[in-house]
């Protein structure tokens, strides 16, 4: 066994996003001694993902929480921010098993916040594999981190209000985006902008996109069909309506909403509400005493959810339960609209149907959907676990995180990739450190 | 041109702006088939945060590296295709 670091908290919160930041300032502010763990070297999860250097529209929201954090840190109580710190395991009750390029580390806690924040739901169709088909926030991450987009053209698809995020972003930095095709029904998404109306901030924040993507046609009732190589370009074609419309392109960006970051709350036993979605109560206390989840882990809402959630969080574990009553109609306005999120973005079944029998579904073991078939008819596995034993689907190292959704969606199989640690490849010193937890 | 490093690229050194991660120093430099994968396609990033794991290259020696979460620094050897 190697040498062990180990540092003991009162607070530890997973998830440096909106609802980590949240959580860990208010959680200071009410005078615990917290450390706030993220696998980033900065603060921001992904919306405000290096927010502090970015070249474009820096957010009031996002400048304010950072702050926020600062003073924390620099607080008498003390903030510990252990940044570039994955958390891959939970060895024993009250003890995280992290690391980081300093080699590996135990957390020791006493109260956990879960705000692990959430990934894109990838769905194959001919063509998802090849390497200028990337993610809707994928890219835009891409860029954010010194991808220069000047004068190329990107088609935006997929599904959910990232969508437009991603193309007013990518507009900014200097992208030509001609289209973005949404799966959603074009009376849901009218619906839905209906009831913006009810949410002031993301009225503006709607107004303000629709201002930016002037030239962008915004296309509902539209996927992509498939993708090839043109010419060391892509050729997109999409179905928009009851159209098929072939785009020539640099980039396709292409992501079907989001799925939470679930794998630590299941490993550290929660309840879920549903699938991807853990069970909390008014506090934000899962039904694992003393853990917490706050943001995209109870629910896909966005930025005001994930913060009024991090505050109750915070302060709940902090002891301050009394305290937290008064967030309560923010909470409830922000689930209101998580609802609504989610009606307006359901996926269509033709999704499901987009990749033949030898489209790859598992990226990282090459495993195709003809694989998952069984028998000689449509039958498929039952669950994501049979499949993983019968085809190494989900066996790779992204563990299923990608091929595990999309499976779930296309068979209706249930996602139920056990989940054993470490719950992201560890390096095998760490693992030893630990005895092998 | 904000700050630039040298680093090499599969033996060729490239310049590339200092605030940037391998991955996107890499398609920069117009080098999209980061890995091979077990059937022989070329895969380049997807999720660009850590997740996919498609994005692996060898970064000064050490295999299967994921580009898109390393910064790049002066001197770096990548090698794509692995
Ligand atoms: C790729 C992407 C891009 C997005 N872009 C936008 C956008 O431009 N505009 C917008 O309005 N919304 C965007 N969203 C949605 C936005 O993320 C949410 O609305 C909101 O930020 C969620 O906050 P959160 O705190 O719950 O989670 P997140 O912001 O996702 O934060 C979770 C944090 O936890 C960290 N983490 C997870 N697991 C571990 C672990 N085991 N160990 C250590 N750290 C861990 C993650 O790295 C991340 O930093 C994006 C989402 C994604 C996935
Ligand atoms: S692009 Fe997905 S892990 Fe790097």
């Amino acid at each position: 066994m190697g040498e062990l670091r180990r540092e003991i908290f009162d607070i530890v919160i997973i998830g440096a996003g909106p609802a980590g930041m949240a959580a860990a300032a208010t959680a200071c502010a009410a005078g615990a001694h917290a450390a706030l763990v993220d696998d980033n070297g900065y603060a921001g999860g992904q919306i405000w993902r290096r927010a502090n250097n970015a070249r474009h529209g820096k957010s009031v929201l996002a400048t304010r929480w950072i702050n926020h954090l600062q003073r924390s840190a620099a607080g008498s109580g003390g903030l510990a921010r252990l940044q570039q710190t994955r958390v891959v395991g939970m060895p024993r009750a009250n003890v995280l098993l992290a690391e980081s390029e300093r080699g590996a580390l135990e957390i020791h806690y006493d109260k956990l916040i879960l705000a692990t924040g959430a990934r894109e739901l990838f769905l194959p169709f001919p063509g998802w594999t090849h390497p200028r088909v990337m993610g809707a926030g994928g890219l835009q991450s891409l860029v954010k981190s010194g991808l220069p987009i000047v004068g190329r053209r990107v088609i935006v698809a997929g599904s959910g209000p990232l969508l437009l995020a991603v193309a007013n972003y990518l507009r900014h930095a200097g992208a030509i985006v001609p289209l973005i095709a949404e799966q959603a029904h074009s009376a849901e998404i009218l619906r839905f902008a209906a009831g913006l109306a009810r949410t002031p901030a993301k009225l503006l924040q709607a107004a303000l996109l629709r201002g930016g993507l002037i030239g962008t046609r915004y296309c509902a009732d539209a996927w992509p069909l498939r993708a090839q190589e043109s010419g060391g370009r892509l050729s997109v074609t999409l179905q928009i309506g009851k159209r098929r419309r072939v785009e020539t392109a640099d980039y396709l960006a292409c992501g079907f909403g989001l799925v939470a970051n679930v794998e630590l709350a299941a490993l550290a036993g929660c309840k879920f509400a549903r699938p991807g979605c853990v069970a909390v109560d008014d506090c934000q206390e899962t039904s694992v005493k003393h853990v917490f989840a706050a943001g995209e882990l109870t629910g896909i809402g966005g930025v005001e959810k994930a913060i009024v959630e991090g505050q109750i969080a915070g302060l709940a574990a902090a002891g301050r339960t009394t305290q937290t009553a008064r967030l309560f109609g923010n909470r409830d306005a922000a689930l209101a609209f998580t609802a609504r999120l989610e009606k307006a973005f359901t996926l269509r079944p033709e999704l499901k149907t987009l990749a033949g029998p030898d489209e790859i579904i598992c990226r990282c073991e090459d495993v195709t959907l003809g694989q998952l078939t069984i028998g000689d008819g449509d039958q498929t596995f039952h669950s994501l676990h049979d499949a993983k034993l019968h085809t190494r689907c989900g066996m790779g190292p992204c563990q299923g995180r990608i091929c595990g959704p999309a499976v779930a969606f296309i068979t209706g199989a249930e996602n139920d990739l056990r989940i054993r640690p470490p719950i992201l490849p560890a390096r095998v010193a760490t693992l030893a450190a630990d005895g092998g937890a | 041109m904000p700050d630039t490093v040298v680093i090499i690229i599969n033996g060729r050194p490239h310049q590339v702006a200092e605030q940037s991660t391998v991955a996107a120093a890499l398609l920069t430099v117009g080098e999209t088939l980061f890995r091979t994968s077990v059937s022989g396609q070329g895969r380049g990033p997807l999720c660009g945060m850590g997740i996919c794991m498609e994005c692996r290259v060898e970064i000064d020696g050490v295999p299967a590296r994921l580009s898109c979460q390393t910064p790049v620094r002066s001197g770096m050897e990548v090698r794509t295709g692995g």
